[in-house]
């Protein structure tokens, strides 16, 4: 991948810590875990959002995150890219490592954290600039100099955009329809060639032609990058997923108050066919929701 | 009164019956009363208002129409034919300058502060409240505040041969006095600008500043702005910290300079010319306080009314 | 690009330090507005600083029985507190009278009844009489209320009376109360209404029974706020109840009066500064610190309030 080198190279010299890249494992050697997290609580204040997550995240896999709302999947996600840093009293205690890196060491900044680990958002959230600008600006804050049309085209082409709105550039990203808008704020998320991909519930605003067109994207995109997806349907993370995190909430004895936790992290065929916790299957088989 | 179920009737006296029933003949005169109440109360507000401009245009038309040149570019005079108030709009100029200058940056900066990068600790906690205090404290006070810090303490200064009784002493006055509007309407627009902007550009690694340089100022601005306003058109109406920081409420030398050097002279303002005339006996000088009025009028409620605009015009952009 | 994930790349801890330009940008900016938030600290520490020092001068030097005279005058070492308080007192009562019921009226109308076309022409010309100066309510008062209504009222009224100053306060007030009882009837959920609605209420009973009460949190602060603004407000009394020189106790609302804030201005005006004989000065601060002490106490009341407005939706 020539186009691909090049521009490491000149991330490379423009930031001096390029983001590494590794191919697909062949078949038969053992996946590489992207992310190791192992004990995990959120706290909001004194609220315990989700308790008891411990999992690993595999390179070049699309991990599902599902569960009844409220279940912590969203908070948990949330802490990959250290977003949860935005809320004034989000805690999270215990380990989540990033390729060996404690993520929330105190010499972490989360602002580099971001810029490996891409987000993309429930509701489709273009900034209201042109969809040129808004692919061009991750790599611009990362320190870009020069001429960014070839990011650009590579992140459009990437999230499957380049042919709807290569005549229109210029045109406000929030003129596109609501499935374009997302597959534009997935080009916006690559363009700072991120090693993941955070996704929390990408489709629930969109209609089911554009939601199958992010799902066939996704797994078009999953050589490149690791995927962890949060979503409310079922049958989207068994379609899309190669691992399963099943979430669920149960009230605390001291007050009347939910907290999630994860029940079982499995392979996704195992979570829907045969799971080993009563929980997951009553879940995962309608019978609770 | 219980309906009668039609089934008991024939169809068309039952349809009849519930027409009639539903229509009602009970009229409402108490509802009718309250709301008569409420408009009343409402148009007595307005006419105030048009009263009140009507009124004060009345009066002050004869100076404004016979000498309205030697009116705005005279000084203030022992007679009321012959008075002007160039003092008054030079002093109430450099009031505007001091509030966009020291104002405006401190007040949205601290906005910034508060809403992009304050976390709920116990320090920013105590910022708010003293803001919001602030914002509470009789503007006669904060002129006993200017009297003591800038024309007592850094008098040498400030006016070195006024004794600080200089526009210097009362600029920094007011727009200290309408920092926590600033503070409070700039901190409001920036509340508005929706979370997820944020995020997506936090998400894809901009810094605190990026994100606020970038995305949520723009958006905030013309909110920002409004509020902005609406502090500059309330720092040239007061007064009451201007008596007590020593504007000059009889006559007055000089006190037209528009040089930086003329800064630290006595002074006087629009305000503090209409409370001296306004205390002269006699229809002339009723008058020239009326045509200084419509003059101070202009000004404040130009700038009110564009904010107003301004403001109506993006709250229906954005829905 | 040829490595293979036997041979994983792995991060340090350095590769998240981010640039170093960047971040001492990011800090230089977090100070900076730091210290522009920080001044409003500064601000109120001098206000309290620039009351208490004279003020305690005079509270410690002064003789108690000038502090209960016949009158405020302070170049004559009369300084009688209650003529101030009482001054201050009878204005804001009139005040209140006037802006109370017809804020609320105005209020009310505005958030249950107005059709849109009217909300639209209206709260811009409300807003417009919040943005008048008070020097323009004062000589209002002065050149027209006073003659024109309260002289009406009794004949024997002097040309500056404290009936008009209140009167022109109240007008003042009028819009503040009008737009914080808006919000807090605005903030009453439509569920609440429609529940009333459905149950077979007219709009005046949903009104009265159900919005209202539903707000009462939100009036009270909007009275509160008004009462500390009126108590407040300086010019509209200083130009319109006349005795700027001083006063004697008065509770006579067709006479000249004076009130706190009245006679700060009134002890700084007219003389080119702020002098007299012994206290004079010190009297100044002596007053500032009260009214002070008194909007204080009136502001967090009504956040209180406003507080618990929020709370409940």
């Amino acid at each position: 991948m020539p186009d691909n080198l090049t521009r490491e190279v000149r991330l490379m010299a423009e930031n001096g810590s390029p983001v590494p890249r590794t191919e697909p494992a062949p078949p038969g050697v053992p996946q590489q875990a992207v992310f190791d997290v192992s004990g995990v609580a959120v706290y909001y204040g004194d609220f315990r959002a989700v308790r008891d997550v411990s999992l690993d995240v595999r390179q070049h896999e699309i991990t599902a995150f599902i569960g009844p709302s409220g279940c912590g999947k969203s908070t948990m996600l949330r802490c990959f890219n250290r977003m949860n840093d935005l809320i004034d009293t989000a805690r999270v205690e215990g380990d989540i490592s990033y390729h060996g890196v404690d993520l929330y060491d105190p010499a972490v900044n989360p602002v580099e954290v971001r810029r490996r680990i891409g987000m993309v958002f429930q509701k489709p959230n273009p900034f209201p600039k042109s969809i040129y600008d808004n692919v061009a600006y991750g790599p611009k804050v990362a320190g870009a100099k020069g001429n960014l049309d070839d990011v650009v085209e590579e992140a459009l082409q990437g999230a499957a955009l380049w042919d709807e709105v290569k005549d229109r550039l210029k045109e406000s990203g929030m003129s596109l329809s609501g499935g374009q808008q997302q597959r534009l704020c997935i080009a916006r998320a690559i363009a700072t060639d991120p090693e993941v991909l955070l996704m929390d519930e990408p489709c629930s605003a969109l209609d089911p032609i554009a939601t199958g067109r992010i799902e066939d994207l996704m797994v078009e995109i999953k050589e490149r990058y690791t995927i962890i997806i949060v979503t409310h349907n079922m049958q989207q993370a068994a379609r899309v997923s190669d691992r399963t995190a099943f979430f669920t909430t149960e009230v605390n004895e001291e007050s009347d108050r939910r907290t999630g936790l994860l029940v079982e992290y499995a392979d996704t065929d195992k979570i829907f066919t045969t799971p080993d916790d009563e929980r997951t299957e009553n879940y995962v088989t309608g019978r609770f929701g | 009164m219980a309906l009668t179920t039609p089934a008991s009737l024939g169809g068309g006296i039952a349809a009849e019956q519930v027409r009639r029933q539903l229509t009602g003949n009970r009229s409402d005169v108490s509802g009718k009363a309250f709301q008569a109440i409420l408009i009343a109360a409402l148009a007595t507000s307005i006419v105030i208002l048009g009263v009140l401009v009507y009124d004060v245009a009345q009066t002050g038309s004869g100076t404004l129409t016979g000498r309205l040149g030697d009116f705005l570019q005279g000084s203030l005079r022992s007679q009321a034919e012959a008075s002007g108030i160039l003092q008054g709009l030079r002093g109430t100029f450099f009031i505007g300058v001091f509030t966009v200058v020291v104002a405006f940056p401190v007040g949205i900066a601290s906005a910034i502060y508060l809403e992009e990068y304050a976390r709920s600790t116990r320090l920013t906690r105590f910022i708010d409240v003293s803001i919001r205090n602030l914002a509470g404290v009789p503007s006669v006070v904060y002129g006993i505040l200017g009297l003591a810090i800038f024309v007592k303490a850094l008098g040498s200064f400030t006016g070195p041969d006024a004794q600080g009784r200089s526009v210097i002493s009362a600029g920094l006055t007011l727009a200290i006095l309408v920092l926590p509007i600033v503070i409070i309407t700039s901190a409001e627009a920036l509340r508005a600008v929706p979370a997820e902007l944020r995020e997506a550009a936090y998400g894809v690694g901009a810094t605190t500043w990026e994100v606020t340089k970038h995305h949520v100022i723009p958006y905030a601005a013309p909110g920002i702005l409004t509020g902005t306003v609406l502090a500059l058109a309330r720092a040239l109406g007061e007064a009451a910290p201007l008596i007590l920081v020593g504007a000059v409420t009889g006559f007055l030398s000089g006190g037209t300079g528009m040089s930086l050097d003329s800064l630290d002279e006595r002074f006087t303002a629009m305000p503090i010319v209409i409370t001296t005339w306004a205390g002269r006996p006699g229809a002339d000088w009723e008058q020239a306080t009326a045509a200084a009025i419509v003059v101070l009028l202009a000004v404040v409620l130009l700038a009110n009314a564009i904010a107003i605009l301004l403001r109506n015009r993006y709250e229906k952009k954005r829905g | 690009m040829t490595s293979l994930a036997s041979n994983p790349t792995s991060y340090s801890l350095e590769d998240f330090h981010g640039s170093r330009s960047r971040m001492r940008k990011e800090r230089i900016v977090r100070a900076v507005l730091f210290t522009a938030a920080s001044t409003s600290i500064v601000i109120s520490v001098a206000i309290v600083a620039s009351l208490i020092g004279e003020a305690w001068t005079f509270v410690s030097q002064v003789e108690l029985a000038a502090l209960w005279t016949d009158g405020w005058f302070p170049r004559r070492g009369m300084y009688d507190v209650k003529t101030l308080v009482s001054g201050s007192l009878i204005v804001t009562v009139i005040a209140m009278a006037v802006a109370g019921p017809l804020g609320l009226g105005a209020a009310v109308y505005l958030s249950e009844y107005a059709p849109a076309t009217v909300r639209k022409v209206v709260k811009p010309a409300l807003e417009i009489l919040a943005g008048i100066p008070s020097v323009v309510l004062g000589f209002f008062a002065l050149t027209f209320l006073s003659p024109v209504i309260v002289q009406r009222l009794n004949d024997e009224a002097t040309q500056f009376n404290i009936a008009a100053a209140g009167i022109g306060v109240g007008i003042l007030t009028i819009p503040l109360v009008a737009s914080i009882s808006e919000d807090a009837m605005r903030s009453v959920p439509m569920a609440l209404r429609e529940a009333s609605y459905g149950l077979g209420a007219r709009k005046i009973t949903t009104t009265i029974r159900v919005v209202i009460p539903a707000a009462v949190s939100g009036l009270v602060a909007a009275f509160i706020v008004a009462v500390s603004r009126a108590i407040g407000e300086t010019m509209v009394v200083f130009i319109a109840a006349g005795a700027t020189g001083g006063s004697l106790f008065s509770t006579d609302i067709f006479r000249p009066g004076q009130t706190m804030t009245a006679a700060m201005a009134s002890q700084a005006a007219g003389t080119d500064q702020v002098r007299g004989a012994g206290l004079t000065f010190q009297s100044l601060f002596f007053v500032g610190m009260l009214l002070f002490l008194v909007t204080l106490v009136l502001n967090v009341l009504a956040s209180r309030f406003v507080r618990r407005v929020r709370q409940a939706y």
